[in-house]
């Protein structure tokens, strides 16, 4: 019987012919990333021995630069663990800043039928590189960190074909509400991506995907291997790697196709994206006082561009707080060097240097007591982004830079000639 | 390991952001105590008594990666039962040594207040008021030894690979 391909990947990094669902896995782990809140003084300690330097990577990402004495604390004590062991991939402050999963996607850190592990929830995000990445705690990060390996409960798999073409500004974040509002939670599954479409998805776009996986709940999430990725990989990581194809009589626990050509804009409702979306008609004309475009999943060069080009001369609301946020440094300097950032500028937002964000509700745009936000961002759960009692409606990255022109939830199609 | 205790039922989806909000997650321990459930059940954590029993939905723990298992340790909740637990949240309560169960029925089985015997040697949850038995899912004795031992932390530390807390 054949294997999936998040299943061939934990039988190769776990020394094993076989694995399938129900088994507990021991792997190696390829790349282990540390980011600031584990360096938290609440979290953090201090470790005294590591399993191998090369495999660390450490990134701040979460509230950068250090918004209070706390972060800056944080940050301190993981400088001094970078210089204590030498590591040598440091994302601190500065040109090198950026979200953790969207540097692991920049700089080739996910290596294809590899294993990565991080502290962050949504580092399935890497799992469009074909690579067996997962959020984990802080206590994972430090077993992972000092003894090289970690364990994994094998699920079964979801296997998604996407046919056919996206219809512009529709993106990859509708197709996932799609998804999240059809299927609801995936809960102890792995989800496989394939399909004819891929050669038409761009990395940016197919990390979208694997990004939001988290919020499906899924264990991991994966791309079939295609040449668009291993080129991706190739040209930023110089080291060798096994890609991990599904075998042809892989068993999954049921096959789905998506016709990307039938889908269009959906807004998911506050609280959770499960089963909890509406067609953009429907909500349309719903009152909003911030909308956010950033994160791992939505601060990538393909959305800055996505929201310049709705909103090319139009003037954001004098009743929204428009905020952008870039998923790195680098990406803020190639949207600055596109001239998106002027676009936006001009129209009313706030650029932010690169950082989590607003997103987790940690800085720079948190939401007060009965106040609403649309954001193209991770996660819309109750209080996320700010206050209890205010809310968190989600969209894609045209839909929310509509909404910022209009004031209220809008269809970004009427803005786009 | 067996556990009798009062229970406090929660629903479907409880994310870790309502166990731990998002702005507590650089406060110290105790801090982050105090914000347990204060959306979804302000005044909670006044109540719940050391020994007590969380009963969960579906999917209990989703979302972010952050300590909210260590929070719901905290409470001095003797252990939890769900119907199902998220994969990252049952990663947390393991490596934070938070004795977690996963039981089919069990929401159904249990009303709130009632009182639960709840074992981690053959996995079955009992409801005292009812006398209805249900088997809950083996946990893997690799897990359920590191979940008794409190979690990976102190292991580590045995083995000289981080420093003690402080």
């Amino acid at each position: 019987m054949g294997m999936t391909a998040i299943e061939k990947i934990l039988a190769k990094n776990s020394g094993q012919d076989v694995v399938k669902p129900g088994d507990l896995v021991v792997v190696q782990v390829g790349t282990a990333v540390l980011y600031d809140n584990n360096f938290a003084p609440s979290i953090w300690r201090d470790i005294l021995k590591i399993h191998d330097r090369e495999k660390v990577v450490v990134v701040f990402d979460h509230r950068v630069p250090a918004k209070d004495i706390v972060s800056a604390t944080a940050q301190k004590i993981g400088r001094d663990f970078v210089k204590k062991f030498n590591i040598e991939r440091f994302h601190d402050v500065g040109a090198k800043q950026g979200i953790s999963h969207v540097l692991i996607a920049d700089h080739g850190y996910a290596l294809p039928g590899s294993v990565l592990v991080c502290g962050d929830s949504h580092t399935c995000s890497a799992g469009v590189f074909n690579c067996a990445a997962r959020g984990t705690g802080a206590p994972d990060m430090f077993y992972a960190v000092t003894k090289g390996e970690t364990w994994f409960r094998v699920g079964e798999t979801i296997r998604y074909d996407f046919e056919g073409k996206l219809n512009a500004p529709v993106s990859m974040k509708d197709v996932f509400l799609h998804i999240a509002d059809t299927y609801g939670s995936h809960a102890n599954q792995n989800v496989e991506f394939g399909g004819g479409a891929l050669p038409g998805l761009s990395i940016n776009a197919r990390r979208t995907m694997t990004t939001m996986c988290a919020e499906l709940s899924a264990e991991f999430a994966t791309f079939e291997p295609d040449e668009v990725m291993l080129d991706y990989v190739r040209e930023r990581n110089p080291a060798p790697f096994e890609a991990q194809y599904p075998d042809e009589d892989a068993t999954y626990l049921d096959r789905r196709t998506i016709n990307l050509g039938e889908m269009e804009p959906l807004v998911a409702l506050p609280d959770t994206v499960l089963e909890n979306s509406q067609k953009i008609g429907e909500v349309a004309g719903t009152q909003i006082n911030q909308a956010f475009i950033g994160s791992c999943a939505n601060g990538t060069l393909d959305d800055f561009a996505a929201a310049a080009a709705v909103l090319k001369g139009n003037k954001v609301s004098s009743d929204v707080r428009l905020i952008v946020t870039p998923g790195t440094q680098n990406i803020y300097l190639e949207a600055l060097r596109h001239g998106y950032v002027e676009t936006l500028i001009e129209a009313g937002a706030v650029v932010t240097n690169a950082t989590c964000g607003a997103c987790g509700g940690g800085h720079l745009g948190i939401l007060a007591a009965g106040e609403s936000c649309i954001t193209a961002s991770t996660r819309n759960f109750k209080g996320r982004m700010g206050d209890p009692d205010s809310k968190v409606y989600m969209g894609s990255p045209a839909t929310v830079a509509a909404s910022a022109i209009k004031g209220t939830i809008a269809d970004p199609r009427d803005f786009l000639n | 390991m067996e556990f009798t205790g009062k229970t406090w039922k929660f629903g479907d989806n409880i994310n870790t952001d309502l166990i731990l909000p998002g702005r507590a997650q650089l406060f110290t321990e105790e801090e982050q105590l105090r914000c347990v459930f204060e959306a979804n059940r302000p005044g909670w954590i006044d109540e719940v008594a050391k020994g007590d029993v969380l009963i969960g939905g579906h999917n209990f723990g989703m979302g972010s990666s952050r300590p909210a298992a260590r929070s719901l340790r905290n409470t001095g909740l003797a252990c939890m039962v769900a119907e199902s637990i998220n994969g990252l949240f049952y990663r947390n309560c393991v490596n934070w040594g938070f004795l977690a169960l996963e039981c089919e029925g069990i929401s159904t089985a249990f009303e709130e207040g009632d009182e639960a015997k709840v074992s981690f040697e053959d996995f079955t949850v009992t409801n005292n008021r009812t006398g209805d038995v249900l088997q809950g899912r083996v946990v893997p004795e690799v897990l359920l030894n590191t979940m008794k031992a409190g979690g990976v932390l102190p292991l580590l530390e045995a083995e000289g690979l981080i420093a003690a807390a402080e």
